[in-house]
């Protein structure tokens, strides 16, 4: 009963969070409405008693929102938040895309007969995760984590604002790069 | 698998009052350090967080122009929110509020929480050295979490499990913190730096006026400088399990136990501030990055070699 | 709760975040409406979990989803990032070399 309960306020505030997200004139407001969006969702995964997945998604999103909140504040040229102003192109469109795919997803979601539960969850589901993921599914694993490298690899490249020859000189001549701050470790 | 109690959820209303307790310690002793350099007597220190509680809670709150008071009011009211939510999942001795199957993971998200916490308490009072003080936490976050969350994952290895009552029942031989010595350490490190306590106090620090304390008074205040001391007391607390052998000791039962290292855990912590100078959140990432980091990665290869 | 009901609840989610993806102007609240949808597919896929198939396969998917999506953000930001110190803007419509 609770359950349920706490399974649709979180539901509701999923979606009215989501919608916040585009409808608010604040940087702050949008990422951290997002964040709590998806701490919404986390909480409806907890009820589906995936406990490690759940507390999963809470935690990196709300670690991710942190940090998009200063995406949003460094690189919006403007302040909508001190001038109100619609920042939006063809968004008639885009109303009737998203319409049209909300009511044909939710048409195939109440209509489609989905199938019966096959098995139960096991009964340690963090373990029975840990378990696929060292085991029969560990080549997934094996492809996820190059793809996250070169991901930071990539991101670097792209995102840093220094290439290597600024740091350490034309012919890569010095032995200590030259960098405006200087780190911790004494190099 | 240790059998554990789950407690009815009434219990639930002890667990702040609980925390509350432990962290007005500590706020005394911080607050005796303090007096100790200044040359006041004991009496002043030891009574200095009620006085200031006193003080705090009568004072007439000030709110600074075109604030963002939602998302201030989410900073401040969450501190103490999230230290709770830390605590509850400690088994004390045989009970526990919350059993949680991912208590460890549990803990990090809780502690992530407190990425967004001080940001937003730096965001809402629309102010400068508000601001600057919740951007240099996030950066002092970069640094800090992700040698976090390999010293966390040391224990759990050791254990085979997440849950922290199992976490403390598999140290029956010998304290994690014994042969984990760099997990711990970076645990505590971790511990005062989310905090913005001590040497890590960046987000909160007088060399910005203040920072996010900057604009704050009255009870928005009180909320801020007493859920850092939660958070701190909530650290303390889940150190005990994950490092400290839980509730295991001699003659005293294991809740008296559990509260005795937790204080004494406090004290390090809350102590840390009167022994070192600020360290700068830039400096300090690359420390975090390239020795911290590789530390507790080999921590973790020595945790899995010596539970197997 | 069923599982018909809690698509519904992810489609509604997904279509908000189509909608914003499809008319922000701005680079990173595009990036937000794709995060949402993603939200979205993390729901829907727990729910098919818990209703249909509670195997452990579902979670490695799940734990993908999640993968993907650091991915997104993390290369989003930092195109973003290129952008912005390379032309100024943040506006979807000032690159758009891969149009034509």
């Amino acid at each position: 009963m609770i359950g349920t309960i706490v399974f649709w306020v979180a539901a509701l505030v999923a979606v009215a969070a989501g919608v916040e997200v585009f409808r608010t004139d604040s940087m702050a407001r949008a990422s951290y409405a997002l964040a709590a969006s998806f701490v919404a969702v986390g909480v409806m995964l907890l009820a589906f008693e995936l406990d490690y997945l759940g507390v999963i998604v809470i935690l990196m999103m709300v670690m991710e929102m942190a940090i998009m909140a200063l995406f949003m504040i460094m690189l919006m040229g403007m302040n909508p938040a001190l001038m109100p102003m619609s920042m939006v192109h063809g968004k008639r469109t885009a109303t009737v895309v998203a319409a049209v795919v909300f009511v044909g997803l939710a048409a195939a979601a109440l209509l489609i007969p989905w199938p019966d539960r096959a098995g139960a969850p096991a009964a340690d589901l963090t373990r029975s995760l840990g378990d696929a993921v060292m085991g029969s599914k560990m080549l997934v694993m094996l492809t996820v984590s190059p793809v996250l490298f070169a991901t930071i690899i990539g991101a670097l490249v792209l995102g840093h604002p220094r290439d290597r020859y600024q740091r350490y000189g034309d012919d890569l001549e010095r032995d200590h790069p030259d960098d405006p701050i200087q780190g911790g470790v004494g190099r | 698998m240790p059998e554990v109690t789950t407690l009815q959820p009434w219990w639930a209303a002890l667990a702040p009052v609980t925390l509350l307790t432990l962290a007005a310690a500590g706020a005394a002793m911080a607050g005796a350090q303090t007096a100790r350099r200044r040359g006041d007597g004991p009496l002043v220190a030891a009574t200095t967080p009620l006085t200031e509680t006193w003080r705090l809670l009568r004072q007439r709150r000030r709110v600074p122009v075109a604030a963002d008071r939602v998302l201030w009011h989410v900073a401040v009211g969450g501190l103490p929110v999230v230290a709770v939510l830390m605590a509850v999942v400690v088994p004390l001795g045989s009970v526990v509020l919350v059993d949680s199957p991912v208590g460890v993971v549990w803990f990090n998200a809780m502690d992530v929480m407190l990425w967004a916490l001080w940001w937003l308490a730096g965001w809402g009072p629309n102010s400068t050295h508000s601001l600057v003080a919740g951007h240099r936490f996030l950066g002092l976050a970069l640094a800090y979490e992700l040698p976090l969350m390999f010293a966390l994952t040391s224990p759990a290895i050791a254990a085979h499990s997440l849950r922290l009552a199992d976490v403390a029942s598999a140290q029956q031989g010998l304290w994690f913190a014994v042969w984990m010595p760099v997990a711990f350490g970076v645990y505590l490190l971790s511990a005062v730096a989310f905090s913005s306590w001590g040497p890590f106090a960046v987000a909160a620090h007088s060399d910005l006026a203040g920072g996010v304390l900057a604009e704050t008074s009255g009870v928005d205040r009180w909320l801020v400088l007493a859920g850092r001391h939660l958070v701190l007391a909530a650290a303390a607390l889940v150190a005990v399990p994950l490092f400290l052998g839980g509730g295991a000791g001699p003659v005293l039962g294991p809740v008296a136990w559990t509260l005795v290292k937790a204080l004494v855990v406090l004290a390090v912590l809350e102590l840390s501030a009167g022994r070192a100078p600020m360290i700068r959140p830039e400096r300090f990432a690359e420390v975090g990055w390239m020795v911290l980091l590789p530390a507790t990665v080999l921590q973790m290869l020595v945790a899995a070699g010596g539970a197997s | 709760m069923t599982l018909s009901l809690v698509l519904v609840v992810a489609a509604a989610l997904f279509a908000v975040g189509l909608w914003g993806a499809l008319s922000q102007q701005v680079v990173v609240m595009v990036m937000m409406g794709i995060e949402l949808m993603i939200n979205a597919v993390i729901l829907a896929g727990g729910a098919f979990w818990w209703f249909t198939t509670p195997s452990p396969d579902g979670q490695v998917l799940l734990l993908v989803v999640i993968a993907a999506m650091t991915v997104e953000m993390a290369m989003g930001f930092a195109v973003a990032l290129l952008l912005h110190r390379r032309r100024g803007t943040d506006m979807t419509d000032m690159a758009s070399e891969l149009k034509r």
